[in-house]
């Protein structure tokens, strides 16, 4: 029962994530990674995580993938860009099978070997309490420097999405001296109103 | 009645016994995000620009406020011992209050940079020095953090900081493209870390690093898959954020793009973050598996020391070539952290403190001779600075000296003290191809040298410096380099204090008493 379970649990998980990287439509591959995140949630399950899938399908599922799509509509579903160009030759096979190797490599080291390590103390402390009492106590107790921490990111998200998103008068500082450069046209410096696109 | 639906609710299960929080032992990290949070509450209510950089003011107050916060707390490690707080998930001692001092020097340092620069670019606003100084606490917290799932946070932290930091210059197209390019590869390298972390825990048991290091030195592992593995992808994260080799291809473009006073905390504060995690985790906690983790990154710093030379003396962007030096430094802290002895890592923090402000000066002067735009760094900008501003040229001319390791300068001791720490830990190989790594980027600082001290060095005989304007100093700038250079050399001269503090400040990991 379990093993079906992963199985078809698993087949949801890399039919989203195949789904992801060879859509051509940027919302079916958003669609495509509810599929995986959805697939992760019931391997969750699975493993009596609840607490994790309930929170898998709330905030990835529903937030993030919401937020995705929220940004491809503003920035328009049929701009899509030429992704047949290579930038540098034989990058992609080399990235191919660098992630082959990669992916191979952790796959052989999960599975060759085993799970060491002292059984966890907070869980034997709370053995029967449920997976959210649990978690509720790790946070305040052992996890509790880290909990807090967490608020310095929300601050910096806020301050960063001011400072990089803002529309604001832009002061004429660039009239008498323009940004573009003055004198010189190797273009190596100073290029600030050329596209970047030249350059790479 | 609601207190008695609480008591129900808590009938089934033991009450919490929350973990007594050692305020004192956060003061440092605390100061920074305090202030922080004043100068964004302070800026939105008062007005944005001011004939005084009151900003960059308070931004160098709240780190002078760590660095005294760091003293009552030295004093008790050096009497007391280290110890750990908030349920083992702080450590205080020794390194970590050094690495502190480091970067709240680096804050301080890029504060007064940026004043300038900002009015120069016609930028304004509280949120670089306030994005500064909780970057800075992320880095305080890496060099502190006695639990992964803290290191973790503290990487984070200081690097989501940062990649918005790197697009602060919204009329520059370079800036944006570098915050992409950092963010995007700075999230990968995240991702590898918290990997490596999910495999340290699978293998130990533990994210605590006093729990891990004890039941590595306690336990033999049947099977170190998964352990290694973990060693692997840390290192990856790790790696990528002090710009070793594998992991550096980032650092020109995103050296070159970004704002220069925020490259001068990138280069010094960030840094400084990433080899305090480095040597914490791996040092200190996976000493017991050196010769596991030892071999790599030996492969990492010779790489390091050899890509970070070579490359750095094509460049003929300036930036781009202290990018590369920046890499080589790298390689250079790497020769400390792979001896792995008290040596080495008093080594690596020496070199740290010295580079913190011969890296921050440096871009110092890259930041006034960028003029307005910020896009003046080629090679040619700095042709004749000795005639026109012949003090600037000087002082460039001391940081490109002692990051090239001559004598009298700090950078020659501390080049000195890796390659020591290294030849103690019997790495000769490494020593050698530190040293020939040294001599070739000499060349390198002492070609922009010769740039600004030759004027036109192809024939040419006309002046290229004649029509440029005269680069304006701000005095915040200036006070700045005069700090570092005033370090630079002082450390060269009496390095006796800062040695013999760095001596004192080697990790140890200690569990909480409480």
């Amino acid at each position: 029962m379990e093993y079906a379970v992963f199985a078809v649990a698993a087949i949801i998980v890399l039919a989203g994530a195949f789904g992801v990287v060879v859509s051509r439509n940027p919302v079916h591959a958003a669609l495509s990674l509810v599929a995986t995140l959805f697939g992760v949630a019931v391997l969750f399950v699975a493993q009596e995580a609840h607490f994790l899938a309930a929170v898998q399908v709330i905030v990835y599922a529903g937030a993030i993938v919401v937020l995705f799509l929220f940004v491809i509509m503003l920035l328009g579903v049929d701009r899509a860009d030429d992704l047949d160009t290579e930038p540098l030759i034989g990058q992609r096979p080399a990235a191919v099978l660098a992630g082959l190797a990669l992916g191979g490599a952790l796959v052989a080291v999960v599975v060759t070997s085993t799970v060491t390590g002292a059984p966890r103390s907070g869980a034997e402390d709370s053995a029967g309490a449920d997976n959210v009492t649990q978690i509720g106590r790790l946070l305040f107790t052992e996890h509790l420097f880290a909990f807090e921490a967490t608020s310095v990111l929300l601050v910096i998200a806020v301050v960063g999405a001011v400072v990089l998103a803002r529309r604001r008068r832009i002061e004429e500082i660039d009239r008498e001296e323009p940004v573009t450069d003055l004198g010189r046209d190797d273009g190596s410096a100073g290029d600030a109103d050329e596209p970047v696109e030249e350059h790479a | 009645m609601t207190l008695g639906l609480l008591a129900q609710a808590g009938d089934g299960v033991a009450p919490i016994d929350t973990p007594g929080v050692a305020w004192s032992a956060l003061s440092p990290i605390l100061v920074l995000i305090g202030g922080a949070i004043v100068l964004l509450v302070v800026g939105a209510l008062a007005p944005r620009r001011s004939r005084i950089g009151w900003h960059a003011m308070l931004t160098v107050a709240v780190a002078g406020g760590t660095i005294a916060a760091v003293v009552p707390l030295w004093d008790r490690v050096h009497d007391d011992g280290p110890y750990s707080a908030v349920a083992s998930a702080v450590g205080v001692d020794g390194f970590s209050l050094f690495v502190t001092v480091v970067i709240a020097v680096a804050v301080a340092i890029a504060a007064l940079l940026t004043d300038g620069y900002l009015r120069r670019e016609g930028l304004e606003g509280p949120e670089p020095y306030v994005l500064m100084l909780l970057s800075a606490a992320g880095a305080v917290m890496m060099a502190s953090a006695n639990d992964l799932i803290v290191m973790f946070l503290g990487l984070e932290i200081m690097s989501i900081a940062v990649y918005v930091l790197a697009g602060l210059h919204l009329r520059r197209r370079r800036s944006g493209e570098a915050a992409v390019k950092y963010f995007v590869l700075g999230s990968f390298s995240s991702a590898f870390f918290l990997y490596g972390v999910a495999l340290v825990y699978g293998a130990t048991g533990s994210t605590n690093l006093v729990r891990i290091a004890r039941f590595l030195a306690a336990n033999t592992l049947a099977d170190q898959g998964l352990l290694i593995a973990g060693f692997a992808l840390l290192l990856v994260g790790f790696g990528f954020k002090v710009a070793a080799v594998p992991f550096h291809s980032w650092t020109p473009d995103v050296y070159q793009g970004s704002p220069s006073p925020i490259v001068a905390f990138m280069a010094s504060g960030v840094k400084a973050g990433g080899f305090a995690g480095l040597l914490r985790v791996f040092v200190a906690t996976f000493g017991t598996y050196r010769l596991d983790w030892q071999p790599v990154v030996y492969g990492i710093a010779v790489l390091s020391l050899v890509v970070g030379a070579v490359l750095a003396v094509v460049q003929t962007d300036v930036k781009r070539m202290l990018a590369y030096s920046s890499i080589n430094h790298a390689g250079f802290i790497l020769i400390g952290v792979q001896a792995a002895t008290d040596e080495g890592v008093t080594a690596a923090l020496f070199y740290l403190a010295a580079y913190t402000f011969m890296v921050a000066g440096a871009f110092g002067v890259v930041t006034v001779v960028g003029r307005r735009g910020d896009g003046h760094h080629h090679l040619d900008d700095y042709q004749g600075l000795a005639r026109r501003q012949p003090l600037l040229a000087l002082v460039f001319a001391i940081f490109l000296l002692a990051q090239a390791g001559v004598p009298l300068t700090s950078g020659f001791l501390a080049k000195f003290y890796v390659v020591e720490a290294a030849i103690e830990a019997r790495s000769f190989w490494l020593a050698l191809v530190a040293m020939v790594s040294a001599v070739v980027s000499a060349f390198l600082y002492l070609r922009i040298v010769l740039v600004m001290y030759a004027g036109a060095g192809d024939g040419a005989d006309t002046d290229p410096a004649a029509g440029r304007p005269r680069l304006a100093v701000p005095a915040a700038a200036a006070i700045a380099l005069v700090v570092a250079v005033a370090a630079t050399i002082g450390i060269g001269l009496v390095p006796d204090p800062l040695t013999r503090t760095a001596r004192d400040a080697t990790p140890e990991l200690v569990a909480a008493s409480d």
